[in-house]
């Protein structure tokens, strides 16, 4: 049955891969990938597979393998940096080959609207030596998804099918059958020379990894993700992912008679480049990200006609980092032509006065309050080391003075102390990212005898990617019971002597708390534990509100709290609709003007 | 037939939930849809523009001057993403602010909105403004805004009312039809038929 519905680009990729027969799905959260994962666990009931949410993405491309290698056809989920994470299992897969299909799912971020960097998933693939597919649109991301199980089997090998943000978290009718593919395949069979990479071995794999290499290109060069659309013009343009769509809009709306040429496959489809590129004299390519067609197009012009000019981010037809749009092809063309390109700009002089809006923490936030108790104590002097999270928006709190990547607050902080420093430094981090990276840096600490404060900021869920749960929960992601590890257990088990556990919504237990913290030496460990404001009013509704009430004296102290229900009237303080009821505020308040409602 | 239309707003403000109804509308029709979302880090009370494409067959992200119409959720946001509005554009705009921590914690001012309006209106023609949170909070419920824009925008697209009417119902939870209704009809009335 075919139906139409409307749907993220994520939830399409979701549907693709059941239709590919995914049996065994691993992931772990990160934006704008997260949404594959969740659609997934719907449709896990239905379609009866297996789902899970693992503590990060090396352990979840590794239960990957160990799944494929089981014989089940296995979908792996993450973000782009998640595979910087998975890398090291990664880069060897392709060399043992896989058993049943396997389809890594990436999800690359252009502009990094929600990441710490704008890699690009593609050089991956390239360096591990596997296929990987670049869709234009949610609709065609989801044929991929289901193709790419077929792919991985045929040629026993991973394949990545690589998205962007405007892929992802693009919506359109996308149509879906209810149709799964079988599986036939045996249960794991015994087999050291290909499953066991010692040297002896791994010289005979990556042999093997190489000569695979032709007969899936000729699988690629012949399949309907590349189109070559050739017009008499001798002007071509060679788009990959949702810039194909961009270009092409581009295109017809200035009414140009320019070639076409889409892929969606890497490594590209060589003779269709080259006939392309036989065919005109100016080529520009547009691709986000790192410059991989125009590189490879460079190249298959030495060969192919040396006089063509590729025309790129070399060239600065398009830009070198962030995402595209229909006006960059647009502006690229222009230039090409010699014809003006007016840049729209309105409003520019109003827009200058518009106050900066960055992302906060919400209303009633546990982390806004820990960071309060913290910065009071610890004061301004003290080096704030922190990590990927909600919490990293504590930055507007002057308690958040570094974040690289996953796990590197421990880490960091014990570096800044070897360096030689006499501050206090204390870092925080999240829950779900202390069991992703946190840990080994943590046993590093103590084993190495640093001399800093851990904050493990316990709000009983990955929130910053929309509140999947983590090993902490005790809630798989299937909606099972299970096991609920205990941090103060590990953090014990990682040789940590001084562990205190609080509540963020007592300032004075806190306070009192870091306080003691302070006056010590060696790891110690704090443990922030409260539930995510937005999470507990999902659970448990809406709690009472406050208010600010005749005593204000205008004193501005609950303003530099900084939570974004409390605003400034001119005169005095007021509490607005968004207030989730923390109270914070009100322990905060010097003349016990904040109260509860009503 | 083609219409763009860019919704913006802030984090929070349910501008999801007004595109996904027209997106499902739009689909019920049988007319092809592409649409874009914020989301991640800029739902915790950022900038939030959604981008929904009704009748394309192209890339999800409209091109600048191009859009036949701008829901702006709030003031400064619909300035804010002005260069996407076609001069033949409609605008329609909540007038009740949201302010930025910036202008508390950062010494940013917060421009006064009928300024903010009078500009916007010296650029583009046809603008509407209402006070959304104030109708939605008449309706029943401060969570209705993003409704008493649907309500106003019915009214430019090229979509029929009835079937919006129908997808909010499907759409939002059950015991809130009622307030949603309300608003979506408060809206409606802005504009006069
Ligand atoms: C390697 C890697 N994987 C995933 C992400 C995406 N990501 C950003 S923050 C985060 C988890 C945050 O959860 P937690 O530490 O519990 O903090 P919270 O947001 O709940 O405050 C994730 C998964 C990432 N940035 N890097
Ligand atoms: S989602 Fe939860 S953890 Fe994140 S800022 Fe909001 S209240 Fe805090
Ligand atoms: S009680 Fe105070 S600090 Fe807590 S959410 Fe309400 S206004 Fe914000």
């Amino acid at each position: 049955m075919l139906e139409r519905k409307y749907m993220l680009g994520n939830e399409a990729v979701a549907y693709g891969l059941v239709e590919g027969g995914v049996e065994k799905a691993y992931g772990y959260p990160g934006t704008p990938s997260s949404e594959i994962m969740e659609k997934l666990i719907k449709l896990s009931k239905q379609y009866k597979f297996y789902v899970e949410w693992s503590v990060n993405e090396k352990v979840a491309l590794e239960n990957g393998i160990g799944s494929s290698w089981g014989g089940k056809k296995v979908a792996v989920v993450m973000k782009h940096v998640g595979l910087n994470v998975a890398a090291d299992p990664f880069m060897t897969l392709s060399y043992t080959g896989i058993k049943g299909g396997f389809v890594l799912v990436v999800a690359d971020d252009p502009y990094s609207h929600s990441s710490q960097n704008e890699q690009d998933s593609r050089r991956y693939a390239s360096f591990a030596r596997i296929p990987c597919l670049d869709p234009s649109s949610p609709q065609e991301a989801k044929e991929m998804a289901s193709y790419a199980f077929e792919l991985s089997e045929k040629f026993k090998i991973p394949v990545m099918l690589r998205l962007t943000t405007r892929i992802s978290h693009a919506k359109s009718d996308v149509k879906i059958e209810d149709k799964r593919s079988k599986n036939s395949l045996s249960k794991f069979e015994k087999n050291s020379s290909r499953w066991v990479v010692i040297p002896a071995n791994t010289r005979q794999l990556v042999v093997k990894l190489n000569e695979k290499q032709d007969s899936i290109k000729e699988e690629l060069e012949r399949s309907p993700w590349n189109k070559l659309e050739l017009s008499s013009s001798k002007i071509g343009v060679i788009a990959s992912g949702v810039s194909y769509l961009y270009a092409k809009e581009a295109i017809d709306s200035l009414n140009l008679p320019v070639s076409l040429l889409k892929i969606g496959t890497y490594p590209p489809p060589r003779g269709l480049v080259s006939k392309l590129l036989t065919h005109t004299d100016k080529v520009l390519v547009v691709e986000e990200l790192d410059p991989v067609l125009e590189e490879f197009s460079a190249m298959c012009a030495k060969e192919t006609n040396p006089g063509v000019s590729i025309l790129g981010k070399f060239t600065h037809h398009t830009p070198k980092s962030g995402e595209f749009c229909v006006d960059t092809v647009k502006k690229a063309l222009s230039k090409i032509l010699g014809k003006p390109f007016k840049e729209i700009n309105v409003l520019s002089n109003v827009k200058k006065l518009l106050p900066p809006r960055p992302p906060v923490l919400c209303p009633g936030c546990p982390h806004r309050a820990t960071f309060y108790a913290m910065r009071k104590v610890f004061g301004k002097e003290a080096i704030y080391p922190s990590d990927i999270g909600c919490y990293t928006l504590g930055i507007h709190m002057g308690t958040v003075d570094t974040c690289v990547c996953m796990g590197a607050s421990i880490t960091i902080s014990s570096g800044l102390y070897k360096s030689g420093d006499d501050r206090d430094i204390v870092c925080s981090i999240g829950d779900s990212t202390f069991l992703h990276t946190g840990i080994p840096g943590l046993i590093n600490a103590v084993y190495n005898k640093s001399n800093i404060v851990v904050v493990i900021l316990d709000n009983g869920t990955t929130a910053m990617t929309g509140h999947q749960p983590h090993p902490g929960t005790g809630i798989t992601a299937q909606g099972e019971k299970t096991y609920k590890v205990s941090f103060e257990q590990i953090v014990r088990g990682c040789g940590v002597n001084w562990v205190k556990t609080i509540n963020p919504y007592d300032l004075t237990e806190s306070i009192e708390i870091f306080k003691r913290a302070k006056k010590i030496s060696g790891v110690r460990v704090i443990i922030a534990k409260g539930l995510c404001a937005l999470l507990e009013r999902k659970l448990s509704g809406r709690r009472k509100q406050f208010e600010v009430t005749d005593t204000c004296i205008g004193c501005k102290k609950c303003i530099e709290f900084g939570c974004p229900a409390i605003i400034w009237d001119g005169e005095k303080a007021v509490i607005n609709e968004q207030c989730l009821g923390c109270g914070v505020c009100a322990q905060i308040c010097p003349t016990n003007s904040i109260k509860i409602k009503g | 037939m083609k219409f763009d239309l860019i919704i913006v707003g802030v984090g929070g403000q349910g501008t999801i939930l007004a595109s996904n109804v027209i997106g499902i509308s739009a689909v019920k029709e049988g007319i092809p849809i592409k649409a874009a979302e914020t989301h991640g880090m800029a739902q915790r009370g950022g900038s939030v523009e959604n981008h929904v494409r009704i009748g394309c067959k192209y890339g999800p992200l409209i091109p600048k001057g191009s859009a036949d119409a701008l829901l702006g959720f709030e003031p400064a946001e619909a300035v804010k993403h002005s260069h996407f509005l076609s001069r033949d554009g409609v605008a329609i705009i909540n007038t009740e602010k949201i302010i930025p921590l910036s202008t508390t914690s950062k010494g940013f001012k917060y421009p006064d909105i009928d300024y903010l309006i009078s500009e916007f209106k010296r650029v583009f023609k046809n603008v509407i403004t209402l006070n959304a949170a104030g109708l939605a909070r008449e309706a029943g419920s401060i969570m209705t805004v993003n409704t008493v824009m649907l309500g106003v925008l019915t009214r430019y697209l090229p979509i029929k009312e009835r079937i919006i009417v129908e997808t909010i119902t499907e759409l939002v939870p059950k015991k809130l039809v009622e307030v949603n209704l309300r608003a979506f009809e408060a809206g409606r009335n802005v504009v006069a038929a």
